[in-house]
């Protein structure tokens, strides 16, 4: 009872896992293409975080949010994958523009694709904050949970993200942030080791 | 453009200084959460519990 090793699960929590973990999959799906831009490749992210959960099902917690935990699994995916290249930020605005326009019974067509763009081109660890926050709706202490960072960090983020979509969105100019230059290319990369250096990789490694 | 058409937060519970565009940016999140699930999500849930009966370590399984 007392012992450090957790029992292994059982089959009715095993299908419970199965169960909690198929409901938070459209989550991982939505949070994975607002960072990576490419609903193919977030879609191929959310399976590779999948399997991860799976396999590591036996240090989830019953009873604490799937959600939370499953989007640490996706980000430290994500977060790999970025640091070996696989994405290069590419952003295809025709895929984005179609898939991205708003949902049927939708009266007004909503430019969702400028909102994903102007997302993109923000430094990832406010990209990621203002998605936690912002979009799925965590509170600032499940962020920083989930990104392994201090309440404060979250929140300095996600002020400077909105101060930047602000002034992006309400004047219409939304930079491009090339990957093809160098300088760029490197500073993304750059940012994204600075974000992958203090992580909550406590729920999973590598 | 039309994120910036006008949109206040009254019914938000008093955060009136948010911008119109913070409903766009869930309206993006929700938009990916309302798709159906692709086959290719369903099939890999699927072969969840296979993977488990043949086991990670015993890739030799018969099927």
């Amino acid at each position: 009872m007392s012992s450090d090793k957790k029992p292994a699960r059982s089959a009715a929590e095993k299908a419970d896992f199965k169960r909690e973990l198929t409901e938070v999959v459209p989550h991982l799906r939505a949070f994975a293409r607002g960072l990576c831009g490419r609903p193919d490749m977030a879609d191929d992210l959310v399976q590779e975080a999948l399997l991860k959960a799976w396999a590591a099902q036996e240090r989830f917690e019953p009873g604490t949010s799937m959600r939370a935990w499953t989007f640490v699994i996706l980000r430290n995916a994500y977060l790999t994958d970025m640091r070996r290249n696989r994405f290069r930020g590419e952003y295809d605005e025709t895929v984005a523009e179609r898939i991205l326009t708003a949902p049927a019974g939708q009266e007004e067509p909503i430019h969702l694709s400028d909102m994903h763009r102007a997302l993109l081109t923000l430094p990832p660890e406010r990209r990621e904050a203002l998605l936690l926050v912002g979009a799925g709706g965590f509170s600032y202490e499940e962020a920083a949970q989930i990104c392994g960072c201090a309440v404060g960090t979250i929140k300095s983020r996600v002020g400077r993200a909105r101060a930047a979509l602000n002034s992006m969105l309400a004047e219409g100019n939304i930079p491009q942030r090339s990957i093809k230059d160098d300088t760029a290319h490197r500073a993304i990369l750059e940012e994204l080791d600075d974000v992958a250096a203090g992580m909550g990789v406590a729920a999973i490694k590598g | 453009m039309a994120i910036g058409n006008s949109k206040h937060n009254a019914d938000s519970g008093g955060k009136i200084d948010q911008p119109e565009w913070t409903d766009g940016l869930k309206q993006l999140y929700d938009s990916v959460v309302d798709e159906p699930l692709p086959d290719t999500f369903k099939d890999l849930l699927a072969k969840l519990d296979d993977s488990d009966t043949a086991g990670p370590d015993h890739p030799g399984g018969d099927q």
